[in-house]
């Protein structure tokens, strides 16, 4: 066993990066503000200092052209891990993400690799208002091409961090800003845990289940994990007996390990906080439905956001959110719906 | 051409609203953030862009505007809604995510719309470019007076739509201004390491248009550098390019610690502050006297102050009103 520390998911992205950066002269990252300030949201630190300018590139305010450039430099043989700030801004850029990073390798008949990664902060919480706050995940999960991870705390976006530098495959990796553990965005003390110093892979495509349980079967991801797992203390004070499994991965989605709790469990409930309609929460319910409707005890369920954009208020906004005590209560009325 | 008086006195009575707004929302958005800084709690949350040090470049370029013509802002905004006329109270309730705000507080202080001003802005870098050229397109097709102007930092000028709105206002020869507030920064990366050319004015050219550039940050001079460029635009002259080279006086939001600055700058930048240097020069010309400056101050404070009173005082929203206004 190698030493572990404690990190936040911040520091233990920047440790992935610089460990690969330093076993592969092919890795390179850039993005905006990414280079002297470590990012805005921290998961660079360190990296400039290290490396330099050349490898930790400090871009324009121009997406179009970073992230095509990626996709070039990928292409190319190049390892490039690319930031995008805020996951809401992929407006200005999606060609060369959906249309040329995770089309190219099926373009030339496997001929071509994009070993790529894009990063880009996720979530709401803290009043940021609607272009800086969402999560996205069905609309990057929805197109084939790109894996999509979203960790939920430091060991696991370690080891994520590395599986996707070292994928041949483009891989979209979505950091929640209220886990990131910078403070300014709020804690989560359950995010920041023990991190082998030593570098790892983390399969991606499989899920993993954070605490086992008998009557209900959550499946979440990214701070959505976190307010399962509470959720699943209170409730045990009321004898419902949860089991919480935290995705890591979107695409692939470990639909064996879902179905696999939900038919032992026999109710199950999503928790996202990506919009409600024509995302992960209906592709989660239709993926067991589709396996065997009959596992089921009672109808499935999904905690969301609603399909509106996301208010600045803290009224509006804490309301729309997922939270714990949402799910208690679902929860609780599901166990009574017998 | 020089403003008159009047407009001096407008200008200069703006730019002390959106100081001392800025003042206050600079101290109240601490409020709940202390001794730990995290930015969803306190009466304002969210993230906090100021401008001041910026506001000549608002009050230069809407002294040639009226309510039918159309703005639209970055996010950082207020300088330029104060400027444009945008209703303060509902404006500061908004900042607070008050009920009475210009949304009810869906938006917040990077999404501020006051339609009876024609005024919006956008969050996302350079987004606000295509939407003024639509409607000095509207006018056109309307056969409608009104201009358009839409306000970037110079980091959005290295942005895709920057270059595209620039082309089509041009080839469809659009009444629409151009407004670059040159502050030097995007967020920690200086202009210098982010763009091919020393001033974007020059880009005007590829795209057939005037480019002008204005190295001054004060009003009287924003004021008559920006006259033709609005005049030419309302004239079916044309679009134009116009970059002034601004500060921000403040770190990019609240709580940036501001290392990447090099040592110096911002006493610098302190010691250049347009404000009371135009205050000075407006009581040199004897168009204000310290007295009647004095009066100014406290009239402009008292109307801020009751834009406060007003927000803090509003209820929020019943936050099931969320569900409310996604369609028209
Ligand atoms: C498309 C897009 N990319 C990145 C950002 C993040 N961002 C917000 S403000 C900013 C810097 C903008 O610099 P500038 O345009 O010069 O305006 P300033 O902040 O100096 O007023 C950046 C990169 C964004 N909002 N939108």
């Amino acid at each position: 066993m190698s030493a572990t520390k404690k990190l936040t998911i911040a520091r233990a992205m920047a440790e992935s990066l610089a460990q690969e950066m330093r076993a592969d002269p092919k890795v390179f990252v850039m993005g905006e503000d990414i280079a002297q300030l470590g990012g805005v949201f921290g998961n660079t630190r360190g990296l400039f200092d290290e490396f330099g300018g050349e490898r930790v590139r400090d871009t324009p305010i121009s997406e179009t052209a970073f992230i095509g450039a990626g996709v070039g430099a990928a292409m190319d043989g190049m390892r490039p891990v690319v930031e995008l700030m805020f996951v809401d801004f992929f407006g200005v850029c999606f060609d060369a993400i959906y249309n040329m990073m995770a089309k190219n390798i099926y373009f030339s008949g496997g001929n071509s690799h994009v070993p790529m990664v894009i990063m880009a902060s996720t979530g709401a919480g803290y009043s940021d208002g609607g272009q800086h706050s969402q999560c996205l995940y069905g609309t990057f999960a929805h197109l084939p091409g790109m894996k999509v991870v979203a960790p939920s705390n430091a060991y696991d976006a370690k080891g994520l961090m590395t599986a996707a530098i070292r994928d041949n495959s483009p891989v979209i990796y979505l950091f929640h800003k209220g886990l990131q553990g910078m403070g300014w965005l709020g804690n989560e003390p359950a995010a920041i845990n023990q991190v082998p110093e030593e570098n790892y892979v983390l399969e991606i495509g499989k899920a993993k289940t954070a605490v086992e349980g008998a009557d209900i079967s959550i499946i979440s991801i990214g701070i959505g994990v976190h307010h399962a797992l509470k959720a699943a203390l209170e409730l045990e004070k009321k004898n419902i007996s949860v089991e919480v499994i935290d995705l890591r991965s979107l695409v692939p989605l470990d639909r064996e390990h879902i179905i696999a709790s939900v038919k032992k469990t026999g109710r199950l409930l999503v928790v996202d906080e990506d919009y409600h309609s024509f995302g992960v929460s209906g592709e989660i319910i239709a993926s067991v439905t589709e396996h065997d409707h009959k596992i089921l005890k009672t109808p499935p369920c999904r905690i969301t956001f609603p399909d509106i954009p996301i208010p600045f208020t803290r009224p509006m906004e804490q309301w729309a959110l997922p939270s714990t005590e949402k799910i208690i209560n679902v929860c609780v009325t599901m166990m009574e719906n017998k | 051409m020089l403003p008159t008086e009047s407009q001096r006195i407008w200008m200069y009575r703006n730019m002390l609203i959106s100081r001392y707004m800025e003042e206050r929302i600079e101290t109240i958005y601490m409020e709940g953030k202390k001794p730990v800084f995290n930015m969803a709690n306190g009466p304002i949350p969210g993230e906090m862009h100021l401008s001041n040090g910026q506001e000549p470049c608002a009050v230069g370029v809407c002294a040639h505007l009226e309510a039918e013509d159309i703005v639209t802002a970055t996010h950082r905004p207020h300088h330029i809604a104060v400027a444009k006329g945008v209703n303060l109270k509902k404006m500061m309730a908004e900042i607070f995510g008050k009920k009475t705000g210009l949304s009810g507080g869906r938006g917040g202080h990077m999404h501020l719309f006051d339609s009876t001003v024609n005024f919006a802005c956008s969050g996302i870098i350079a987004q606000g470019m295509g939407p003024a050229v639509g409607a000095a397109l509207s006018r056109k097709l309307q056969n409608k007076s009104g201009v358009a102007v839409a306000y970037i930092g110079e980091g959005a000028a290295n942005q895709g739509a920057f270059h595209e709105t620039l082309n089509l206002a041009s080839v469809w020869n659009l009444p629409v201004i151009f407004v670059i507030e040159d502050n030097n920064w995007g967020i920690s990366v200086s202009k210098s390491a982010s763009t091919a050319v020393a001033k974007n004015s020059v880009r005007a050219a590829s795209y057939n248009m005037p480019g002008i550039h204005i190295e001054d940050n004060c009003p009287d001079v924003i004021f008559s550098e920006t006259k033709k460029a609005i005049e030419r635009a309302r004239n079916g002259g044309g679009p134009s390019l116009i970059e002034i080279k601004t500060s921000r006086l403040a770190g990019h939001f609240m709580g940036d610690a501001e290392g990447y600055r090099p040592k110096g700058e911002k006493e610098q930048l302190i010691k250049e502050d347009p404000l009371p240097i135009y205050r000075q020069k407006l009581i040199d010309a004897n168009i204000i006297t310290i007295d009647n400056d004095s009066a100014l101050v406290e009239e402009t404070q008292k109307l801020v102050e009751q834009a406060i009173t007003f927000a803090r005082e509003s209820e929020y929203a019943k936050p099931e009103e969320a569900m409310l206004h996604v369609f028209a």
